[in-house]
């Protein structure tokens, strides 16, 4: 009785949530609309390396490594194909992230807790020297520039990308993702991950391939993040150095446990408050506004270690 | 085999002493990094910053005082300090917990700490004035005496720590806190002021090591990133927590850096050091320069 009541209001909640944000572009002025459009595709990001933090226990530094190859990936797309393609970038952006994740998750899953993070922080490294060094073809510093593709499905219709039909394409992505992300933890795989995250030794001892499950939840994890670079890169129209490096990771492991790991819906709260608040914090300190940021960062991993959600949750049941 | 002709042997004995001169520092802001993890299980994510601080508060000491030396001593003295307040602030309350956390909020700390100095200080880039500016010639090349001076002054300091922690009163407490800390805590030695002061001493090492390569390149606030990430890659190569492992390490992955940039530019350079790391992952994945576990 008291499973399916906890059931009904949680699909309650998430209709409520998602008519909002599917109306939220025709009310809100072009600013905000953008903003919120950024704000789902960085929860994607979140949310794909929350599968790893949250439910398996491996905080990942690597994430700007997929995310920035989704977006490269794409990019390569977007300008060697004309005209650009939706159905070609998303594969590319995909197919750019899964190498990436397979790389790393080959080499970083032998290894364990901060070794795990450090080793995932160094090889997005690679990527990112790699990118930036190689001028002639990812345009080094610069980055690429490139053209937004229609909103198209081939023989029936093709719109052009406004404001509005971007916002919810990536609304649409992001739902569909988050739906598989959440099926996915919930599904027997999910469970031996977390089961994973509780007792490494125990799981393997039971008889599950612990390795393989890793690198399957690395890979996973790997193609959610290069989605959300894809949809980066068709909303910005460019794909920048900058982006690869380990700082975007260090904001993505920021989302999380701002927001609560192990919650899926918490990383997306986080990067809803880590962005608003540097927006409002970035009118007084302008550029320096990743000063209070930090500082209130460290005072989450102090004194909230289940982050926004799961201490609104905690001061709901009392 | 033809490209190893193409160089000649003068260049590749430049490069050997450069090498061995960045793998001093890079082993000097390494070992403060691997003193703190393996006597506390905290992974230092700030360290790149405390770095990056002490060549900025060597700066200012020497506009002050003109003399590099006071301010070689200045900067690790105020780090020391910072990184004792670090230390009370942020990671006392996470004593306990799963080291995870310490990353966590250490990168907070370096991403506060790394714009307060651009705030502070702005993006140019400054210059520290080398305390002596003697050269000898090596082969055509002018070799400025100041960067062995550095290489010797690193190993003076590396040594000194590693005598002070064999044979001095306070080292021994910190292996006894190392091995076990409740025993430790017991036998009436304080171990929280012995926590404290470990990273107080691997801040000031960094910091000292700010100063010292200073002089080489600009100070910026963003240098400290770079060196973080090499860090990172010595003390996974060298085994984390092993002092000997991580200078041999730093002074493998310098050399090889300061080979592969006779044909490679130097940003391509740390290529090798990743390959170096893959390949100790693969093979060795407890680190190079650790004795195979029984």
């Amino acid at each position: 009785m008291r499973a399916r009541r906890h059931t009904v209001v949680y699909w309650t909640g998430f209709s409520v949530i998602l008519v909002l944000l599917t109306v939220a572009p025709l009310v809100l002025p072009e600013f905000w609309r953008r903003f919120l459009t950024e704000i789902l595709i960085w929860g994607l990001l979140a949310m794909s390396s929350d599968l790893l933090i949250g439910y398996t226990g491996m905080v990942s530094f690597g994430h700007s490594a997929f995310f920035g190859l989704g977006m490269y990936g794409a990019a390569a797309a977007l300008i060697a194909v004309k005209p650009p393609s939706l159905w070609l970038a998303t594969p590319a952006g995909l197919i750019g992230a899964a190498a990436a994740a397979a790389f790393v998750a080959y080499f970083s899953t032998r290894l364990r807790d901060i070794y795990f993070a450090i080793t995932t922080l160094i090889f997005s490294q690679i990527f990112y020297v790699i990118i930036f060094t190689w001028t002639e073809v990812t345009g080094g510093e610069n980055g690429l520039t490139f053209s937004r593709p229609a909103l198209a499905i081939p023989g029936l219709f093709s719109v052009p990308f406004t404001s509005d039909t971007l916002h919810w394409f990536v609304l649409a992505v992001v739902t569909l993702s988050y739906l598989v992300l959440r099926r996915i933890t919930q599904s027997p795989f999910g469970m031996v991950l977390q089961s994973i995250r509780e007792n490494e030794a125990r799981t393997r001892a039971i008889g599950y391939p612990i390795e393989r499950y890793k690198i399957v939840a690395v890979m996973l994890s790997g193609l959610f993040a290069g989605l959300a670079g894809v949809l980066y890169a068709i909303q910005n129209r460019f794909a920048a150095p900058d982006f690869v490096f380990f700082l975007v990771s260090g904001e993505v492991v920021i989302f999380n446990v701002i927001g609560g790991i192990g919650t899926l819906v918490g990383p997306i709260v986080g990067a809803a408050f880590f962005l608003l608040l540097r927006e409002g914090l970035s009118r007084f300190f302008t550029e320096y506004y990743l000063i209070p940021v930090g500082a209130i960062f460290v005072a989450m991993v102090i004194f909230m270690p289940q982050g926004l959600l799961g201490f609104a949750r905690r001061w709901l049941n009392e | 085999m033809e490209f190893l002709h193409a160089v000649p042997f003068d260049q590749l004995l430049i490069q050997t002493i450069n090498g061995i001169v960045t793998g001093m520092i890079l082993a000097l802001v390494a070992s403060g990094l691997t003193l703190i993890f393996g006597i506390m299980d905290v992974v230092n994510f700030a360290h790149g910053e405390l770095f990056m601080l002490g060549a900025y508060v060597g700066v200012v000491t020497l506009a002050a005082t003109g003399n590099f030396w006071i301010a070689l001593v200045v900067a690790s003295l105020v780090i020391a300090l910072l990184g004792a307040v670090i230390y009370l602030t942020t990671l006392r309350p996470l004593l306990g917990r799963d080291p995870l956390t310490t990353i966590l909020a250490t990168f907070g700390v370096s991403l506060v700490l790394q714009n307060y100095a651009l705030w502070q200080f702005g993006p140019v880039a400054r210059k520290i004035q080398e305390p002596f500016t003697g050269h000898f010639t090596l082969f055509y090349l002018d070799y400025p005496w100041y960067r062995l001076v550095i290489a010797l002054l690193s190993a003076a300091i590396i040594g000194a720590l590693w005598l002070f922690l064999k044979f001095g009163t306070y080292g021994i407490w910190i292996r006894a806190t190392t091995q076990d800390r409740v025993m430790a805590q017991a036998m009436g030695i304080p171990v929280p002021w012995v926590l404290t002061a470990v990273f107080a001493i691997g801040a000031a090492m960094a910091g000292a090591s700010g100063v010292l390569f200073g002089p080489l390149v600009g100070v910026n606030h963003a240098m400290g990133l770079d060196w973080i990430l090499k860090a990172f890659i010595v003390v996974v190569i060298g085994g984390m927590g092993n002092l000997a492992g991580s200078i041999a390490a730093a002074i493998l992955i310098s050399l090889l850096e300061a080979y592969a940039s006779l044909w490679v530019s130097p940003a391509q350079a740390i290529i090798v050091s990743f390959v170096v790391l893959i390949l100790t992952l693969l093979f060795r994945p407890t680190g190079l320069f650790v004795p195979t576990p029984k």
